[in-house]
């Protein structure tokens, strides 16, 4: 497989490309199963995490993975560096490149902004969320959680439950779902469905109809507080009550035998129980842990560019 | 890439693997006699030479356990590659610790390999001996591994390849030598 320099986004994927960074996620998990969890892959390399958004599990994620392929991490620290005394973006980029950083791993509330650096380092950048539009690396974690269990995704399905309209998690891994030949249905309230959704997407407003989609897998995304006082949003009871996933609810999946997955972190009360958490057939800890896994194969796949720009 | 329209030279037809391999494993049974043995193959020619060892090991009454080790992950020039290959994955599912090992590799050359290899083994645990056999030792040594156990010894230049082929992956048993087409490949 051809390297490339930047991870954007999963629409410019070829299938090849998603089906090798898949494949060589394994052989980096089984690495954690040994005395040394470390491979001397990305030696003398240095990835830079820069995130103008909070996170907790990404970004920790993204130096885990790092550290284990042996690169040096560096944690760009927002609140202390001059972007609060308003350094742009790309001023920040040019700093960054000249202190020669090989990846840049970063996340933003605009939409495209990964992009942007992209086109203006030779550092490899990879998106870890950009607004409403991708998180790529989200989407790689899920496919390969998802088929670690079912194998081949091809003809499963899968029910996403939220806030589809605001979220870069739906975005790209019902992309990347239904590019692996899953069927995908979208459960939410009418303030938070698409305006434009693919027509081969089923659209459900209440759990009953959307149960009859029968998903093999119930995709729930979290409900961002920081949304809960705008207009037209239910609140955190009416979401629980409606969308949620209530314990009734989780009698229904444990009948049925349903996958449960979140991209964390989880709003306990709000869009899943205590019960649900603890939900046998929950994927969520292994989301966690395959995104380590998941975001070496990426370093292992990318190149940065060798021309100065 | 090997250079397909170079003729090629054969070093070793099938009879003279089969009496290499035999060699290799009676100098490994004198060494270790009555010892518990790991065979660790590089991945990938090296895996099929482990095997062939393993299997005349038993019939010297030996215990042998198989592994496999892809050094990809352990490449210093990994980078440079403008085409990266797809990762296999390392397999030791024994208890490596005070284990006698004996890494196997087809060819050895630079040393470059067994040293990926060597610190990719040690990953897994923590051996009490680790000895490299290799089909063909062709000399050429960059870095400071020696073959303990070699079929073929041989000073060839370093525009030259040495080809192995062996039954159960390319259909018969063989080492001939071509030329690289570009040395930098």
């Amino acid at each position: 497989m051809t390297p490339r320099k930047d991870l954007l986004d999963i629409a410019s994927l070829t299938d090849e490309e998603i089906e090798f960074v898949l494949a060589n996620a394994g052989p980096f998990k089984d690495l954690f199963k040994r005395t040394v969890k470390k491979v001397p892959t990305l030696k003398g390399q240095s990835v830079l995490t820069l995130f103008y958004e909070p996170s907790t599990r990404t970004r920790s994620s993204f130096e885990v993975a790092a550290s284990r392929l042996s690169a040096d991490v560096i944690r760009f620290d927002i609140e202390s560096s001059s972007v609060v005394k308003g350094e742009s973006v790309l001023d920040t980029v040019e700093t960054l490149e000249s202190m020669k950083v090989d990846y840049i791993v970063v996340r933003h509330k605009q939409s495209g902004t990964p992009n942007l650096i992209a086109q203006n380092t030779r550092a490899s950048v990879i998106n870890a969320g950009d607004g409403w539009h991708a998180h790529p690396t989200q989407a790689l974690l899920d496919a390969f959680t998802l088929r670690e269990k079912l194998k081949d995704l091809r003809g499963a399905r899968a029910l996403i439950v939220g806030d589809i309209q605001h979220s870069r998690v739906a975005r790209s891994t019902s992309l990347i779902f239904r590019r692996l030949g899953m069927n995908v249905a979208y459960l939410a309230p009418g303030s938070m469905m698409p305006r434009e959704v693919p027509g081969e997407i089923p659209q459900f407003g209440n759990w009953t109809d959307a149960l009859d989609f029968r998903p093999d897998v119930i995709y729930l995304l979290r409900v961002q507080s920081e949304r809960m006082d705008e207009p037209f949003f239910p609140s955190a009871a009416e979401y629980h009550k409606n969308y949620g996933l209530t314990d009734a609810r989780v009698d229904i999946l444990r009948e049925r035998g349903l996958w449960l997955m979140h991209p964390g972190p989880v709003n306990r009360g709000v869009e899943i129980t205590d019960r649900g958490m603890n939900y046998e057939k929950s994927l969520i800890n292994q989301q966690v842990e395959n995104g380590i896994a998941v975001r070496m194969s990426v370093l292992y796949w990318l190149k940065p560019g060798s021309v100065e720009v | 890439m090997p250079d397909s329209s170079a003729p090629k030279r054969q070093l070793l037809d099938s009879a003279g693997v089969d009496r290499c391999l035999d060699e290799i494993a009676e100098a490994i049974s004198k060494a270790w006699p009555g010892e518990c043995l790991a065979l660790v193959g590089v991945h990938r020619r090296g895996v099929p030479f482990a095997e062939a060892l393993a299997a005349r090991l038993i019939t010297k009454d030996h215990e042998v356990e198989l592994g496999r080790i892809d050094i990809t992950q352990y490449r210093d020039d990994l980078k440079s590659f403008t085409v990266l290959p797809k990762l296999v994955g390392s397999e030791i599912e024994f208890d490596l610790d005070d284990m006698v090992v004996i890494l196997c590799d087809e060819v050895m050359h630079t040393g470059r390999t067994s040293r990926a290899a060597l610190e990719e083994l040690l990953g897994f645990g923590r051996p009490r001996c680790v000895q490299i056999a290799a089909l063909v030792d062709r000399g050429g040594r960059e870095l400071p591994f020696t073959a303990e156990y070699a079929g073929l010894r041989i000073d060839l230049p370093s525009h030259e390849r040495v080809n192995v082929r062996f039954t159960e992956m390319d259909g018969c048993d063989e080492v001939f030598v071509t030329t690289w087409e570009n040395k930098t490949a």
